[in-house]
This record gives structure tokens, C-alpha cells and sequence, in this order.
């Protein structure tokens, strides 16, 4: 590991060590917090005896879907729009101004539409998402050197070969960024959502245990989800790191 | 008599440009044939429509007026087989290593693995990046990194090559050594070579002939034949007739360029 891992390391078990001597020593009680070591016990033992594998279930599918959603119209759409260079400029400001909007106000409004099922979590997650892949699918476009897209056409290359070999893989590190960005939005727009109104997903479970002070289930469940959006976002920036230091871009 | 390589008849390009849009001429009337095999390069002042000059040949543009042939059939505004473009940008291909830049320009041609990858192993070997061939562009000096376009554009064994003043962005001393090197693959491949420079002893070193372009609506207004043998490398510099030809060159493009900073 190198110097600047072990103080990041250091930084994060330090905090962790001092969470459970100040639990230890009763300076935090029971009632607002639990000992570390007794929170990755009881996720253990949650996990293992599988009560919650229907609300992790729930919310992880849908995520993925939301995630699936946001990334399928987001790059198309940001690719039509690459074309379309009049409706591009018309919705450049309502783009600019998108992540100004909170969303969730919209969540009341979707449920009376779709009722309370998985539709109105997936709608908002999805929501939360499309901009960023947008967005970012356009500036990767944008940034695809003309002389490639000369390169293709000597090469006598087809729209669709041109596409899949030439502006995907160019534009790549660009829609990395808003992919990165719809997986933390999915994650964020359905768990919150589920806090709000739903009935089952993790955030509900975090919500209803947290009505009724039972923190051997919520603590587990936060850590949880801390856990499952660290390794996400590590197996995502690897994967950016690895073609980023290849074009030489770090 | 044999056909020409490539042959421009009357060839003029219009664009629209600017805001509101008026119309440019950018190049032309040209008339032009270029012999197979041989080494021709084209010098102009800058902004004279060289590199139109290039795109309409290349079929990557069509001409306003006038016909394009390439080995007699004509090039409908379409990138014609057996001809290869190295341009003046960086053209390499960020996510892929060398060996897998080069035999991009092989992906379509029906070729047997085998026979594919003894040709990109042979072309690295002919621009000098066997070493580097697991090597990402990025890992590259600029000069490599155009060698690596060149070596993908002559995989595909191109009859016909078209330069795009391909070492411009390149210190004076590693252009002399390229050239050498395009030399060397001239003759080597036998292709016919078409190059575009604004650097007049670059265009007095490597051609057999060379067209000078006027002001734009670039026109050829002179064509300047060296005589020089095949077996050549940059040396022909120190030979008697080098300082004639490249300052008959300047004479006819030292007008040319004054009207294009506006002294005339």
C-alpha cells in the first residue's frame, strides 16, 4: 500500500477505534449508537440468517433497473442529441439547471399515478440518473477527435462500425464519469425513496427500525449499504484508472 | 499510355462558410495527374485549400465542379479502396496497444489470422516499432505515435498514400530522420506518395515532382520536377541542385504568400 493509503487508512480506523471506545466506555449509550464490533456482528448474523434478503433483494433489482434505464436512454438520447444541435441548445439550460430540482418533491405525485409499488422508486432513481449519462455522453462526443471520424470513413467503415469502434471506445472515459454518476444516483433515488413511502427495500427496513429503536438492525443495514456503495464505486474507478492511465489522462 | 494514378479535371471546391453563411471558394480550377509510383508533394501558402486539396482526392469531400479518377474510375465524394490517408492530427487510437492500432486497418480485409498478423508484425518492423508493439500511444512520443498511423495505413497496402503534412507538429531534426524513413518505405512498398507540407526543403527532399499552390483559391501554378534517383535519403540536401530547386519554389510562393497576409 502506498504512504497516502495508509493515512487514508489510518484516518478511517482511527474513527472507527475511537466510535468503539467511546461505545465501550459509555460516553455513547446504547440507545443512540452501538459498538462497531457489534454492528459487523450483527450484519454477520443477519446476513446469515437471511430476514433481510428480500429487502436487499428489492432494492439491489431496483436499483440495477433504474441504473439499466438511465444508462440505455441516457447514451441514446445524448447521442441523438449530438445530432440534433437546435434541440440540444434549446435543452442545454434545462440540462444546466436539472440537478437544482429535487426530485423527491416529484415522489407524492408518482405514487398517486403508479400507486405504492416499485414503478414510483425506480421513476425517481431513474430520473436522478438520465441527466448525468446524458450530459456526460454529449461531452464524450463532443470530444472524439474529427480526424477518427475521418480515420473511419478512409477505412471505409460503417455508421454502426464507426459507432462501436470508433466514438464508443474515443468517448469511453467521458461516459465512465456518467455511469459512475447513474449508479450513485440509482442507489440514492431508491433508497430515499423507500425511506419516504414504500413497503419493503432496505431504506424502509433502516426506517422502520429506526421508529422502533432497534438498532441491531439499523446500524447493520447502514453499514450495508456503506459497504455495497464502496465496492461499487472501487470496481467502477479501477476500471477508470486502468483506461485512464493507459491514454496517458493519469 | 498508361492511366494516371489519380487524375483532377477542372476540379473546384466551394464551401459555405462563416456567419451568416457565404460561400468560399477554397480551391481550384485544378488540373492534376499523378504518375503511378511516384513521389509527388505539394506546397502552398497557408489557408490556400492544400488540405481540401487532400480530402477531395481522399473522396472524404466532393468537388463543386470538375472529376476526380483514381486508377481511372471516378471517386464519388466516398473513401476509394486502395488508398491510405495519414493526417496531420494524432489519428492513433487511444485504447488500443501499437499491435492492435496497425491491424485496425486490417479488420475487414478477408485475410487469414496467420497472414494478418505476419503483416503487422512486418510493417512495425518497417517503421521501426517492433519494440513497442504492446505499447499504448499515450507511452509514445509524438513522432512514434505518427509512425503508428503510418504503419497502419500501410498495412493495408495501400497503392496510393496520401500525407497530410504528416510531421508538422514534429522539431526539425526528428522530420529529416521521417523523412528518411518515408523514403525508405516509398520505395519499399511501391506505392505512389502524395504529400502536403508547408515546408519547402521537406517538399525539395523527398519528391519527384512538386506542385505549388497559389493564394486561395489555391490553383497549381507551378510544377517543379527534381530529378533525383530512387535510392535517396536526406543527404540529397548537400546535392548541387537542392538550393536552385527549393528557391525556384519560394519565388513562385513568396508572391502567393504575401497576398495571403494581405501585402500585395
Amino acid at each position: 500500500m502506498t504512504r497516502l493509503g495508509w493515512y487514508r487508512f489510518a484516518v478511517v480506523g482511527g474513527a472507527v477505534a475511537l466510535l468503539e471506545v467511546l461505545s465501550l466506555t459509555g460516553a455513547i449509550d446504547k440507545i443512540t449508537m452501538q459498538a462497531p464490533h457489534l454492528i459487523v456482528r450483527d450484519l454477520w448474523r443477519m446476513l446469515v440468517s437471511g430476514r433481510m434478503n428480500g429487502a436487499i433483494m428489492k432494492t439491489m433489482g431496483n436499483t440495477v433497473l433504474a441504473l439499466v434505464l438511465a444508462l440505455g436512454v441516457g447514451i441514446i438520447a445524448g447521442a441523438l442529441l449530438h445530432r440534433l444541435r437546435a434541440l440540444r441548445d434549446t435543452l442545454d439550460p434545462l440540462f444546466a439547471t436539472y440537478y437544482a430540482v429535487p426530485v423527491f418533491a416529484f415522489y407524492p405525485f408518482f405514487i398517486v399515478i403508479f400507486g405504492l409499488g416499485d414503478t414510483p422508486q425506480i421513476l425517481i432513481a431513474f430520473m436522478l440518473g438520465v441527466v448525468a449519462v446524458i450530459v456526460n455522453t454529449l461531452n464524450g462526443l463532443d470530444r472524439v477527435p474529427n480526424v477518427l471520424l475521418k480515420t473511419a470513413r478512409i477505412l471505409q467503415m460503417s455508421p454502426v462500425d464507426t459507432a462501436l469502434r470508433m466514438t464508443l471506445p474515443s468517448a469511453g472515459p467521458y461516459l465512465l464519469t456518467g455511469v459512475k454518476l447513474a449508479v450513485a444516483y440509482s442507489f440514492i433515488g431508491v433508497i430515499g425513496s423507500e425511506f419516504i413511502m414504500s413497503r419493503g427495500g432496505i431504506g424502509y427496513e433502516i426506517s422502520f427500525a429506526y421508529a422502533n429503536f432497534d438498532n441491531a438492525t439499523m446500524y447493520p443495514l447502514i453499514l450495508l449499504i456503506l459497504l455495497a456503495s464502496i465496492a461499487i464505486n472501487g470496481v467502477l474507478s479501477r476500471w477508470e484508472q486502468r483506461l485512464l492511465s493507459r491514454r496517458g489522462m493519469r | 499510355m498508361s492511366v494516371p494514378q489519380v487524375r483532377l479535371q477542372g476540379v473546384d471546391k466551394v464551401f459555405m462558410a462563416g456567419e451568416p453563411p457565404a460561400p468560399l471558394h477554397a480551391c481550384g480550377p485544378i488540373d492534376l495527374e499523378l504518375r503511378r509510383g511516384e513521389f509527388f508533394a505539394v506546397v502552398g501558402p497557408s489557408g490556400c485549400g492544400k488540405s481540401t486539396l487532400l480530402e477531395l482526392i481522399a473522396g472524404l469531400t466532393s468537388p463543386t465542379n470538375g472529376a476526380i479518377e483514381f486508377e481511372g474510375r471516378p471517386i464519388a465524394g466516398k473513401a476509394p479502396e486502395g488508398m491510405g490517408v495519414v493526417f496531420q492530427e494524432d489519428a492513433s487510437l487511444a485504447w488500443l496497444d501499437v499491435t492492435g492500432n496497425v491491424a485496425f486497418g486490417l479488420r475487414r480485409a478477408n485475410l487469414p489470422r496467420a497472414e494478418k498478423d505476419k503483416r503487422v508484425r512486418d510493417v512495425l518492423n518497417l517503421v521501426g516499432l517492433s519494440d513497442f508493439a504492446t505499447s499504448y500511444p499515450a507511452q509514445l512520443s509524438g513522432g512514434m505515435r505518427q509512425r503508428v498511423c503510418i504503419a497502419r495505413t500501410l498495412v493495408m497496402q495501400p497503392r496510393l498514400i496520401l500525407l497530410d503534412e504528416p510531421f508538422g507538429a514534429l522539431d526539425q531534426q526528428t522530420r529529416l530522420l521521417m523523412g528518411d524513413e518515408l523514403l525508405r518505405m516509398w520505395r519499399e512498398t511501391g506505392a505512389t506518395v502524395f504529400l502536403i507540407t508547408h515546408a519547402l526543403d521537406e517538399a525539395t527532399m523527398l519528391a519527384d515532382r512538386i506542385g505549388v499552390m497559389s493564394a486561395r483559391p489555391g490553383r497549381i501554378v507551378d510544377v517543379v520536377e527534381t530529378h533525383w534517383p530512387r535510392e535517396r535519403d536526406s543527404t540529397i540536401i548537400e546535392h548541387a541542385d537542392f538550393g536552385a530547386i527549393t528557391a525556384r519554389l519560394w519565388h513562385t510562393l513568396r508572391g502567393e504568400s504575401m497576398k495571403t497576409i494581405g501585402r500585395m
